[in-house]
């Protein structure tokens, strides 16, 4: 008897290749489980930050064009622009109107986003981007008001509010409708196929990914970035090989803002070449925080041990600037990432 | 515009390697004859006489250092950084359906977030009877369940929607990984807070500093969504949303809401930054489709294909490839040599799982004439997969999302291969 229910059993899995039995589910239990615990009002408060397209979740607040522009280019500008226009490939937040329907659209919160909730709701949970729901409900309503003027929704007197919330109307609500795809589609593609002879002659290739040549190479590449490295350390003096490349894992915290090396340029925190022991706020052209300016003004200087202190606690070393930024906890790893830098920074 | 000089390394060793290959069938010799004894086996290799590594070496395993070229590969210029942004499955390395899971496509919008398991809570709040609290502990002690599912993001192949694009299915397909999930119902745990009737939506939120949410319907909630805890029998891992997140069968990846934290129970969508500004299909007349949730029938040959051209000449020949759907299973897939005008029936093998990834093979004696490789679905609905430009017909080419179309490699002479669009 055992023996015929195994052998059984091995042809009812040799058959599921093609056919699953169907499994029964986890079972539920009348009047559940009892597990998990009851959430106090002040921990759903905590945490439901929700906004919906009718309004429902906004706080009360609100918050002026201007100051909105004050904040924008505080918070948001190093990614998108004074307005809205972007840097490199940050996304665009103004502006597209009609471009929708042509070969390069543009998707706006003007030119495509259908509600306000939804600029509300992102701004509030998500942004600055690295420091999230660090911004006050005020200034959220305010950095809202301006990226609406910046979209040629409002006038540049506005002042959203949760009450004047409703007032505004999004250019692009209309142009949403509900996944069509089963009525328009599904009886296209439910056909039986075409086996021999299916095209009107050969197919010719039309396009080659090979002419464009835009696919990342698997080999070379790493190599390439090694060589240039080494080339780029200094011969004598420099810091230690090691240090420098444990430093290297370090820093991949810090890419997301900063760049070094010959090729660097300023994204959310500016350029770090030659930043061990220059003035704090040297370079040009990027937009430090007033903490940071004023900080300069006072002779702050990037000594190794000034810039050791800011890494273990940025909020603390100088507060009220802008790295958003937790810190490192590890002696042995601000040591690796200042002799990073240092040796990736070109010549001075 | 690329020369034969500029070509990467990997490209030229391709060639060198398929030259070598098609001269030993050109002198005329069978692929048999050796002509001098093979010194790997006639020298004694180290492996063979020396120690390995004791079983401490290695307590949690790596693979062969041979296959250390096989990984997850990220394209630069699409994101405007490496912490919001995305990498790739290399599908053209991997056999069978199960993706392991150190090569699971990775997006993230705001990184990686790294969550202490004991300072996480999964909230269910909103239309519920009692708003609840779940810690890690309480959520293993539901009944679970064991699901292969396959999980795609809904760009994926949205590079090629105007053409050819990028040269290698793990760049225009590896934005899919399948693996078996452990986890619990949904169900369970909104049965738990106690549903009220008026509820219609859910609103699954992470935990990480994108504080990443979805509106999904209520109905598909109850039905087969899981709050997954393990992946391929280890814990997921943090990439993938430890210590839980949800799994959404067959619908796009964005709505399966990694360090998942909190679900809201409501009777209206919310309509957030995902599904507005993000995934909606834009059509070539300005308007959208929003809520286009389900991931249709789609496959793609993964061997041979430009990662891994056909280094061993003519002769016996294995096409494979996978399939899936976001609507069933995969019962069919048909393989062209010829860019579509005749077709042949693949060999499916493995597990046909709903909502799963299928593998599937063509067996052929290849001539050493240039082919134009196709791989089309047929899912358990009917649904055939359709060609580019039935879609293009349809949407446009702006829509960026749910390219499910068929793709065309170009194989040549020496065995190489190319992604290219057909006419």
């Amino acid at each position: 008897m055992k023996k015929i229910a195994l052998t059984a059993g091995i042809l009812l899995a040799s058959t599921s290749i093609y056919a699953v039995a169907q499994e029964a589910a986890a079972p539920s239990r009348e009047g559940g489980f009892g597990l998990g615990r009851e959430a106090l009002p002040e921990e759903v408060a905590a945490w439901d930050i929700d906004i919906r397209p009718d309004g429902e979740g906004l706080p009360v607040g609100s918050g002026d064009v201007w100051t909105g522009e004050e904040l924008f280019v505080d918070y948001c500008s190093a990614c998108h622009g004074d307005f809205g226009e972007a840097v490199g490939r940050w996304p665009v937040l103004a502006g597209g109107f009609g471009t929708l329907d042509g070969e390069d659209p543009v998707k706006t919160i003007g030119s495509y986003w259908p509600y306000l909730s939804t600029v509300w709701d992102y701004v509030h949970r998500a942004m600055p981007y690295g420091a999230a729901q660090s911004l006050s409900d005020d200034e959220v309503y305010a950095i809202t008001a301006y990226l609406l003027y910046l979209n040629e929704v409002v006038d540049d007197d506005f002042v959203l509010s949760n009450e004047t919330f409703a007032d505004v109307e999004m250019p692009n609500e209309d142009a949403f409708f509900m996944d069509d795809r089963a009525e328009v589609e599904l009886p296209l593609f439910t056909q039986e196929p075409c086996m021999t002879d299916c095209t009107d002659g050969p197919v010719e290739v039309t396009m080659n990914a090979m002419v464009l040549d835009v696919t990342p190479e698997e080999e070379g590449a790493g190599d390439d970035a090694a060589e240039a490295e080494e080339e780029a350390a200094p011969e004598d003096t420099g810091p230690d090989p090691e240090l420098v490349a444990a430093g290297e894992g370090v820093f991949r915290q810090c890419q997301t803002c900063h760049q070094v090396g010959e090729d660097a340029r300023n994204g959310a925190g500016p350029i770090l070449n030659g930043v061990v022991g220059a003035a704090a706020a040297h370079v040009e052209g990027f937009r430090y925080s007033p903490a940071m300016t004023g900080a300069a003004e006072d002779g702050l200087v990037w000594t190794e041990e000034n810039l050791a202190a800011y890494l273990t606690d940025p909020r603390g070393f100088l507060r009220g600037n802008r790295m958003s930024f937790r810190g490192l906890s590890s002696e042995d790893d601000i040591a690796a990432v200042i002799a990073y830098i240092q040796a990736s920074g070109p010549a001075q | 515009m690329s020369d034969e000089t500029a070509k990467p390394t990997s490209r030229r060793k391709f060639l060198q390697g398929a030259a070598v290959a098609t001269g030993a069938v050109a002198t005329g010799q069978m692929v048999h004859a050796q002509a001098a004894p093979d010194p790997a086996i006639t020298e004694m290799q180290p492996w063979q006489q020396y120690l390995g590594a004791g079983v401490d070496a290695s307590p949690y395993g790596m693979p062969s250092p041979h296959e250390a070229h096989v990984i997850r590969r990220n394209v630069p210029w699409l994101t405007a950084d490496s912490v919001s942004s995305i990498n790739f499955t290399p599908l053209h390395e991997l056999d069978g359906i199960i993706t392991p899971n150190g090569l699971c496509f990775e997006r993230h919008h705001s990184g990686v977030a790294e969550v202490d398991p004991g300072l996480h809570r999964l909230m269910i709040n909103g239309l519920v009877d009692t708003p609840m609290v779940f810690t890690v502990e309480d959520i293993m002690r539901f009944p679970r369940e064991n699901r292969t599912y396959f999980l795609e993001c809904a760009a994926n192949t949205g590079m090629e929607w105007r053409g050819a694009q990028l040269n290698g299915c793990q760049f225009t397909h590896g934005m899919i990984h399948n693996v078996v999930y452990t986890g619990v119902p949904l169900r369970l745990l909104l049965e738990e807070a106690g549903v009220r009737t008026n509820a219609a939506w859910i609103l699954p939120e992470g935990a990480d500093a994108s504080g990443m949410t979805r509106s999904i319907p209520l109905e598909k909630a109850l039905d087969d969504c899981l709050v997954a805890t393990h992946m391929n029998g280890e814990r997921l891992r943090a990439e993938q949303g430890y210590p839980m997140r949800l799994v959404v069968p067959g619908w796009e990846g964005n709505m399966w809401v990694k360090w998942l934290r909190r679900i809201e129970v409501g009777d209206q969508p919310w309509h957030h930054r995902e599904e507005t500004s993000k995934y909606t299909d834009l059509l070539e007349d300005g308007e959208a489709r929003r809520f286009t949730w389900v991931m249709d029938a789609k496959s793609v040959i993964t061997n041979p294909s430009p990662q891994a051209p056909i280094l061993h000449g003519p002769g016996p020949t294995v096409i494979t490839g996978v399939a899936w759907s976001g609507r069933g299973s995969i019962p069919r897939v048909d393989v062209s040599l010829d860019g579509g005008q005749n077709w042949n029936q693949a060999r499916m093998s493995g597990p046909s799982f709903d909502k799963s990834m299928h593998r599937f093979y063509y067996e052929f004696d290849w001539d050493g004439s240039p082919l134009l490789l196709q791989s089309r679905a047929m899912d358990s609905t009917g649904y055939v997969q359709p060609t580019k430009d039935q879609l293009r017909e349809i949407r446009g080419e702006n829509s960026i999302y749910h390219n499910n179309s068929i793709q065309t490699w170009a194989l040549s002479e020496d065995g190489t291969a190319e992604n290219v669009e057909v006419g």
